[in-house]
């Protein structure tokens, strides 16, 4: 029996079928948790599901290029999904192109305040290279953040998980921070939320008001947009 | 979700990633295809349904195209051991600035346009 099951793994662990089909099933395990604890931002369905294959593969002592071998047919639609990101942008841009250019300042803004203060304080504690210019986009939506990481010679995967948890940071405080300076503007409210924390950010601005969330999406868009043109030109000036 | 409007995505990352190395540019080939797209809905002034469809199938799950990357991070954990009192600060400190900067802007400039409006408002006596 145990000989058989050897047999199976050796064979199973050489095909892209385990590696996509434990991703998949990670992901819903977090979605599901995440769904019972009433979406409660600490309890992230992405990072429970990072969470559970990091410590899979070190338990079975799979390498991450044998489960990349079958988790890139989920990884490459991400390209496509990053297109996608457009519609919605589209969509809420429909809505508030009276007031857009007013929004485009908040944004960049916000967009420029991210950069400069996570590469400042990164810089100022000492932190390394490779994981300043990881950190340097962990505002933008995980898709666009990874492929700025990739281009400015960060490391993508770090970018992604440095994504989820800035998100979870902004989804958290969030509320807390608009209501000290006493901000009331539903509009700018889902600004702040969208542009700081992206898509977890967003998902918790449209818990709590249409509006905020509608305004939170289209700063994910247009942030991620900012980013990816601002970025190399501040590390420009920097570096 | 159409085989269609799935493969005006690709043709559209294809763009982008060709105009992004042809024009050396320093920003990843989707997001040139995504900023492409947006523009080419503004020109044509609506949104197919099919693309909206698609659109939103495939964004509906986003969070699950990133796992296979985020589980990467095995490979860089001495990064997050060493480093970790200078990312968590980093992160801290810039989203709580990121929120109360955007936040603050969008209400300034909230204000200055209502006095803009108000005073254009009052009439011609002005001009």
């Amino acid at each position: 029996m145990g000989e058989e099951f050897t047999h199976i793994w050796v064979y199973l662990s050489t095909t892209p079928l385990l590696g996509l089909t434990v991703t998949l099933v990670a992901y819903q395990a977090g979605m599901w948790i995440y769904v019972r604890a009433n979406m409660n931002p600490l309890l992230n369905p992405v990072l429970i599901a990072v969470l559970m294959l990091v410590g899979l593969l070190m338990i079975t002592g799979t390498d991450y290029p044998t489960y990349f071998d079958g988790a890139q047919f989920v990884h490459f639609m991400l390209g496509p999904a990053t297109v996608a990101l457009a519609v919605p942008l589209y969509q809420q841009f429909q809505k508030v192109r009276g007031s857009f250019w007013m929004i485009l300042t908040a944004i960049l803004a916000g967009s420029i305040t991210a950069a400069l203060s996570a590469i400042g304080v990164a810089w100022a504690m000492g932190v390394s290279r490779e994981t300043l210019l990881s950190i340097a986009p962990k505002s933008v939506t995980a898709p666009i953040a990874m492929g700025i990481a990739e281009v400015m010679g960060g490391v993508p995967s770090l970018t992604a998980v440095l994504v989820i948890l800035t998100g979870i940071i902004g989804a958290v405080l969030g509320t807390w921070i608009l209501n000290i300076l006493n901000i009331k503007d539903w509009r700018a409210r889902g600004l702040a939320i969208g542009t700081a924390s992206h898509g977890i950010g967003t998902a918790r601005a449209l818990q709590v008001n249409e509006v905020a969330g509608a305004f939170a999406s289209l700063a994910m868009g247009l942030n991620g947009l900012a980013t990816a043109v601002l970025l190399p030109l501040i590390l420009g000036l920097i570096f | 979700m159409t085989l269609g409007f799935i493969t005006w995505l690709l043709v559209f990352q294809l763009l982008g990633e060709v105009m992004s190395r042809g024009f050396e540019l320093p920003l990843p080939g989707p997001v040139v295809g995504m900023a492409l797209l947006f523009v080419a809905l503004v020109v044509r002034g609506d949104l197919p349904q099919g693309l909206k469809d698609t659109a939103g199938g495939l964004l509906k799950h986003l969070s699950l195209l990133f796992v296979p990357a985020g589980v990467g991070v095995m490979m860089h954990l001495h990064l997050l051991q060493d480093e970790w009192p200078g990312i968590t600060a980093a992160l801290v400190v810039s989203t709580v600035l990121t929120i109360a900067v955007t936040a603050l802007v969008m209400v300034g400039l909230g204000k200055i346009t209502a006095k803009l409006t108000k005073t254009s408002g009052q009439g011609p006596s002005d001009g």
